[in-house]
């Protein structure tokens, strides 16, 4: 298994995310300007500002050139995981349903939450127990999750905030959804930033370790 | 050909923004204020306004959260 993390001009996630990554795998940089994905067999976009999210979060990065590509392989059934802004490029670019509009306080929020597993089903979520709840960060400050009604299907919800953790407002407590098919899967928590016990929590490293998981061809 | 987008929060979509302003505006002694939202204003000039909506729903707008609506005004700037 090889992870290839996204890099546009604004992420600041992306070495935590790599360094996330090769815990579990192989894992590359991808260079938001190419447009060959370089035969990885997973793809984290990762948190930031990409492109300075000029006009609305993740609404241009969503057409840079290696996005194109991004969006070809996750059509093909290839994973592909989106932390906080990467979950808003994932939205904008129609790969994940809704969207994610601005915190419910207008404030940036920075702390740690609570986050129970819904769906095991996942190949991102594999590595979790049932029931289990993970300690994983926050830091956004467009993270307020809405979907239309009827348009978020039950078994789309992977993660929820534990009660009284809804950092933002988002509809229904939703932390993280998948698309139909599955294999593409977004988050607002940063899992990245949870992957050893020094800085208080390693939860977030049972994402990465579940894409790991996944057979390649 | 000069256009202007008008891009408003769905109604029905929580609107912080409008309701921070709806809040404030009492504060200052004008009473009688109700239904405040906020949203984007675009100009642009075009060679072709008929591509203008197609440019919202691609772009400039995300039509999940957002309404819009196009202006067609006289001259270039």
């Amino acid at each position: 298994m090889k992870f290839g993390v996204v890099r546009f001009p604004g992420s600041c996630d992306e070495v935590d995310a790599l360094m996330a990554c090769r815990r579990f795998a192989d894992a590359d940089l991808l260079w938001h300007g190419d447009r060959d994905l370089r035969g990885i067999d997973a793809v984290v976009v990762p948190g930031g500002f990409s492109y300075g999210d000029y006009l609305r979060v993740g609404a241009i990065a969503r057409f840079s050139p290696l996005m194109e590509s991004v969006i070809e392989f996750a059509r093909e059934g290839g994973p592909v995981l989106g932390i906080c802004n990467g979950f808003q490029v994932l939205c904008e670019a129609g790969l994940l349903p809704g969207a994610l509009l601005p915190n419910d306080s207008l404030r940036f929020v920075c702390r740690q939450v609570e986050v129970a597993v819904e769906n095991l089903d996942t190949p991102f979520t594999r590595a979790c127990d049932a029931g289990a709840l993970l300690s994983i960060p926050v830091k956004h400050t467009t993270g307020r999750y809405y979907a239309p009604p009827g348009t978020l299907p039950h078994e789309q919800v992977v993660l929820r905030y534990a009660p009284g953790h809804n950092p933002n407002g988002s509809m229904d407590d939703v932390a993280g959804v998948c698309n139909e098919a599955g294999n593409v899967m977004g988050l607002m928590p940063h899992p990245e930033h949870a992957v050893d016990p020094l800085t208080g929590s390693a939860d977030g490293g049972r994402l990465f370790e579940s894409l790991a998981m996944v057979p390649v061809a | 050909m000069r256009a202007r987008v008008l891009i408003r929060p769905k109604t029905g979509i929580l609107d912080p923004q409008g309701q921070a302003v709806e809040r404030a505006l009492p504060a200052l002694g004008f009473e009688g204020v109700a239904n405040v939202h906020v949203g984007r204003l675009i100009e642009l000039d075009v060679e072709d306004a008929s591509q203008v909506p197609q440019m919202c729903e691609r772009l400039l707008a995300n039509p999940l959260i957002e309404d819009y609506e196009v202006v067609e005004l006289e001259d270039a700037a």
